[in-house]
């Protein structure tokens, strides 16, 4: 698993313009991910506890549009 | 070398298949995955395609820009005369980003996880009201047209602002354009009768609107003119037909799945808390949307193979969802099976399912209420004797007669 991987604490970025509102994200990660009225992914806490990364991680899986990413902070 | 019978190249059988069990896959997919995660089949105008079994490479192909969901390419393969004439239209179905993402994104907003949520008191109304209505009647009744077709008919009816008095003939002409395999005219015929009805309910909605997603859509899209008539038209027909067939097809052959797996079916109800990932269970096991067909654009190398541009793909999610390296023990129902979600049943890049929350929330309370309120259901006739689905559409049953 990179997330977690050397650096500081793991970040997570979302990018609107590939979001298409699967609503993935919020059903797996509830506290981490929203979606806005438009559907699309709401970051709700971009440095997330260690104990929502496993959540996150099926999150990334999950996500059709390959939009939310978990990346080691530089 | 050619099957006599099918008239199929020998090392490319004929496709698609059918089911022996409403809920299991056509007994052909097992010497499908025995050639590999990706191998070929022979569609029904004598042209071979490319099947893809293996769940990894399924999920790579459907995020690919190289492939294709447009049924206009001349190469685009068909699974039948009567699929090739219904399904040429463009929608948000057939539409490649980014034309595609454009059009999804005027739906988004009413299907999101927070929108739908908001329904549960509505689809709860429903599905009680239908179960009052059953649970007062002498059995054996047909659970198909009494429970199974009419919780999803409501509830999309509501959610587009669709009479529900219209239900008997847009449930028929749906049946029409679902089961026709080979008769294209039937099947054509059909559609056009569903698409002079909403034609007829959006000038009718233009003059006095509702509250439901169709008025919408006529006030956000038609009316600035950023959707002509015929693309709102279009839109309604996708979402009704996806909105009560697929759902419908979901709650008979879960039911069958559950009364055929009883041990299951007793963890569920001692534990509700499992009903989330029992629905997708049920999603991956009995796979009702089972087949989705693509066309490459450019040559692709996956697997060992190269995909040339042109060729067609299809992709069968009965066997997907049964793939050993996605899924341990695939062939076992598990009520309990974690992870589940990434079943294949909802399919997987720019077209997953845009209702995949309203079909699992109406699949929890459905599951949920009906086994509570009739703790004794059984089917009434033997399993063998259920009439399945044609291959190559939605699977399911006609009917599904139960006693309890």
């Amino acid at each position: 698993m990179s997330a977690g991987d050397g650096g500081g604490p793991p970040r997570i970025s979302a990018d609107p313009d590939r979001c298409l509102g699967a609503g993935q994200c919020a059903r797996s990660a509830p506290d981490v991910f929203d979606q806005d009225d438009d559907g699309t992914v709401v970051v709700l806490r971009p440095d997330p506890p260690t104990e929502t990364h496993d959540q996150i991680r099926e999150a990334i899986y999950l996500c059709p549009s390959s939009a939310i990413s978990f990346d080691a902070a530089e | 070398m050619i099957n006599e019978e099918t008239g199929a190249a020998l090392d490319a059988p004929a496709f698609p298949q059918e089911r022996t069990c409403p809920y299991e896959p056509p007994p052909g997919y097992a010497e499908l995955r025995e050639r590999g995660p990706l191998s070929k089949i022979t569609l029904f105008d004598g042209r071979t395609a490319w099947v893809v079994t293996g769940h990894a490479e399924a999920r790579s192909l459907l995020v690919d820009s190289r492939i294709s969901a447009d049924t206009q390419n001349p190469d685009f393969p068909f699974l039948s005369q009567a699929r090739a004439a219904t399904t040429r239209q463009r929608t948000i179905v057939t539409m490649d980003p980014p034309e595609h993402d454009v059009h999804r994104r005027m739906l988004i907003p009413s299907f999101t996880l927070r929108k739908i949520n908001a329904l549960r008191p509505t689809i709860e109304r429903v599905v009680d009201e239908l179960l009052d209505g059953i649970t007062a009647r002498r059995p054996p009744l047909d659970l198909v047209s009494e429970f199974a077709v009419p919780v999803p008919s409501m509830v999309i009816c509501a959610l587009l602002g669709v009479p529900y008095d219209d239900h008997e003939f847009f449930e028929r002409q749906t049946r029409r354009i679902a089961i026709s395999a080979n008769d294209r005219t039937d099947a054509m015929a059909a559609l056009g009768e569903l698409f002079g009805y909403l034609d007829g309910l959006v000038k009718s909605k233009e003059e006095d609107p509702g509250d439901g997603l169709l008025d919408e859509l006529i006030e956000s899209q038609l009316r600035p003119g950023n959707l002509t008539r015929e693309e709102i038209i279009l839109t309604s027909i996708v979402l009704l037909l996806a909105g009560h067939e697929n759902t419908a097809n979901m709650i008979a052959l879960g039911t069958v799945t559950l009364l055929r797996h009883p041990a299951e079916l007793d963890a569920l109800r001692a534990d509700p808390e499992l009903i989330s990932g029992a629905v997708d269970e049920l999603l991956r096991y009995t796979a009702v949307a089972d087949t989705m067909s693509r066309v490459a654009t450019a040559d692709i190398e996956i697997a060992g193979h190269v995909i040339r541009a042109g060729d067609g793909v299809i992709l069968p999610n009965a066997a997907i969802n049964r793939d050993a390296a996605a899924f341990a023990d695939p062939d076992r129902f598990d009520v309990r099976r974690s992870p589940v979600r990434h079943h294949n049943t909802f399919g997987y890049g720019v077209h997953q399912c845009l209702g995949q929350h309203l079909a699992r929330l109406e699949l929890e309370i459905v599951f949920s209420r009906l086994f509570e309120r009739l703790p004794t259901l059984r089917l009434a006739v033997p399993v063998e004797e259920l009439e399945i689905k044609p291959a190559g559409g939605a699977q399911g049953v006609f009917e599904l007669p139960v006693t309890w």
